[in-house]
């Protein structure tokens, strides 16, 4: 590309005034269409490998029995019908709301007590670096091993049991995964756990960008402690803070590697979320159709959330 | 802050206010932060410890942090068994070329979106952010038929042009907001001595790029190591699994083998943990870009 952008200047001379013209042009032409070239190869990939697929999995969920059988007929609404009209579905739904709503507001204030404890001004720099390494931790695990290590420690014979017996806080004996009146809290105490750091790491840095004259000028006005914090670093942080529970929330109604090698959905549909309630549909079931008009369904309750993640981010250029 | 320890008097003679205060402030402050690294450490630590215990010893009673019968032989079991150094060689051909391939395209992206005004910019920049809020789950029932048909089921191919969908959008967002900060004037010099956007792109903006391409290459490094459901679904045989798979096949068999599993997730998550020790500051750099800037 570098050679040939070259060519017309050098040549422009020796030629006749209409092809000088036309080499022009043709130069014009290829640098508007530079950026394009640019963006091809992703463009490509989102064409054949984003939107395709979901022309697709539209187009499945309108039909009957796709992938299982040859030629499927169009069927309408039904498959849509038939997962509206599907208990386990609410179900899901309210799983995803309490382990989403649940996890973001923890997330958010762990992240927040964690950040505001690592940006202290009576700490040395060596000790917060220490601290924020430690507290970072959890993060970097992937979810399969979160998930291996959580049952370790939730297994009825397990360390947690142990030390809940021995305080005497419960019988020591607790089928956290397994029962059903656990099963929802303790993967929504796992998945706080892995998720809090990546909250903390930008109020971090939220924290760290608050210009020091706003507190010095909130102190000369007599606030103190509390006041400077709600009246300076909350709306310091607060598109930070948006920001963060937005995407939280689009990565956690998500979630699926947690919940399917936890506790898989079960006991009796306790920890179905939409997301494992779709897996289930097309996976053990082959009930590709139906299961396209859940992903359907997840799809549209993600770009609304998307839609006011994209807002928001405008709005703060 | 902290040398003001000493008591003395400042210059207009007031004398300080005796410092207990801070020193009571410092305690309580070291006083939450260990309580929070039990929390977030703690478990860790518990699964670096009965990496190293019999599978006998897992549910010793009482449990015991450091074991008696203290030995390699979970690793060992998982360092000889082919089947199981291939999910790591698994691992690394796919998380590798994602990274590599992610940054390919999406510097060229982010040289578009950076240097060139063009029809269309906006509407593609709302698409390349929005994509990313697409579920996985969606997209994998299509998938599943679409690699099939272009026969990629059970590849490398298969799955690291699937990871490279949900890495590429984060890319080009960070790497234009690094482009972004350099100023114009670098390319437009090189324009000026006959060179074409290709070369102003590799011979002047990379190299200064390198820092912002760490970040991002490690982020992607991370979601690609760490992918389970594509992984799990595009993929049929043993010798095409992936870490993550292999820790969850582990778990299926009859007899749990708790040391192995753990052993199996330190040595998954040694890759992470170095490049978090060797690049911590880029580390947090991809982390925190995507909230704080944008």
């Amino acid at each position: 590309m570098s050679t040939s952008q070259t060519s017309p200047r050098a040549a422009t001379p020796t030629v006749t005034e209409p092809a000088a013209r036309r080499a022009r042009s043709r130069a014009r032409l290829r640098r508007r269409l530079t950026p394009y070239g640019f963006l091809s190869p992703t463009g490509v990939l989102l064409i054949v490998l984003m939107a395709t697929p979901i022309v697709m999995v539209v187009g499945y969920s309108l039909m009957d029995q796709v992938i299982t059988n040859k030629n499927p007929a169009f069927v309408g609404f039904d498959n849509y019908a038939e997962v509206l009209s599907d208990p386990v579905f609410y179900t899901a739904v309210r799983n995803t709301l309490v382990f989403t709503i649940s996890s973001v507001i923890a997330h958010f204030a762990i992240g927040l007590g964690f950040a505001l404890m690592l940006n202290s001004p009576y700490l040395s720099n060596r000790t917060k670096a220490g601290f924020r390494m430690l507290y970072i931790l959890p993060w970097l695990f992937t979810v399969a091993i979160i998930a291996v290590l959580w049952r370790l420690l939730l297994n009825p014979n397990g360390v947690i049991n142990y030390i809940l017996g021995s305080t005497g806080l419960t019988d020591g004996r607790t089928e956290w995964l397994s029962g059903t009146g656990t099963a929802l809290a303790a993967v929504t105490f796992i998945n706080i756990w892995s998720g809090y750091p990546f909250f903390m790491i930008s109020l971090l840095a939220g924290l760290q960008g608050i210009p020091r004259d706003l507190y010095e000028a909130a102190k000369v006005d007599g606030a103190g402690v509390w006041a400077q914090f709600r009246n300076v670093t909350l709306p310091q942080l607060r598109p930070i803070i948006i920001s963060m529970a937005l995407l939280d929330f689009i990565w956690t109604t998500q979630q699926f590697a947690l919940i399917w090698m936890t506790t898989g959905g079960g006991p009796i549909n306790v920890t179905e979320v939409l997301s494992t309630f779709t897996y289930k549909l097309a996976f053990t079931q082959y009930e590709f159709s139906v299961a396209s008009a859940s992903a359907v369904l997840v799809l549209l309750m993600s770009m609304v959330l998307a839609f006011f993640y994209v807002r928001h981010q405008k709005a703060r250029d | 802050m902290t040398t003001l320890a000493t008591p003395g008097r400042t210059a207009s003679g007031v004398p300080l206010r005796p410092q207990p205060k801070h020193t009571g402030k410092k305690v309580a402050v070291i006083a939450g932060l260990v309580v929070g690294a039990c929390f977030a450490a703690l478990p860790v630590l518990w699964m670096l410890a009965s990496s190293f215990k019999q599978n006998s010893e897992i549910f010793a009673y009482p449990p015991r942090l450091i074991t008696q019968g203290f030995s390699f032989d979970a690793y060992t079991t998982i360092l000889t068994d082919p089947t199981k150094l291939r999910f790591f060689l698994n691992s690394y051909v796919v998380a590798l070329s994602v990274t590599l391939l992610t940054l390919l395209v999406a510097v060229h992206a982010a040289y578009a979106f950076s240097r060139y005004e063009f029809w269309g910019k906006k509407t593609i920049n709302v698409i390349v952010v929005s994509v990313q809020a697409v579920p996985p789950i969606t997209l994998l029932i299509p998938y599943f038929g679409l690699v099939v048909v272009l026969k990629l089921y059970n590849t490398y191919q298969g799955l690291i042009l699937t990871y490279m969908v949900f890495t590429l959008p984060y890319a080009i967002i960070m790497m234009t907001g690094y482009f972004n900060t350099l100023p114009r004037e670098l390319d437009e010099a090189v324009k000026m001595d006959g060179a074409g956007p290709l070369t102003a792109l590799w011979r002047i903006l990379l190299p200064i790029s390198i820092p912002g391409m760490v970040s991002v290459g490690i982020y992607t490094f991370m979601i690609a190591w760490n992918e389970f459901l594509f992984a799990l679904t595009l993929t049929r045989t043993e010798d095409m699994r992936t870490v993550p798979i292999g820790i969850q096949l582990l778990m299926g068999q009859h007899s749990y083998e708790w040391n192995e599993m753990m052993a199996m997730s330190i040595l998954g998550a040694v890759p992470v943990l170095v490049l978090f020790l060797f690049f911590q500051r880029y580390f947090i750099g991809g982390m925190t870009a995507g909230a704080v800037k944008i």
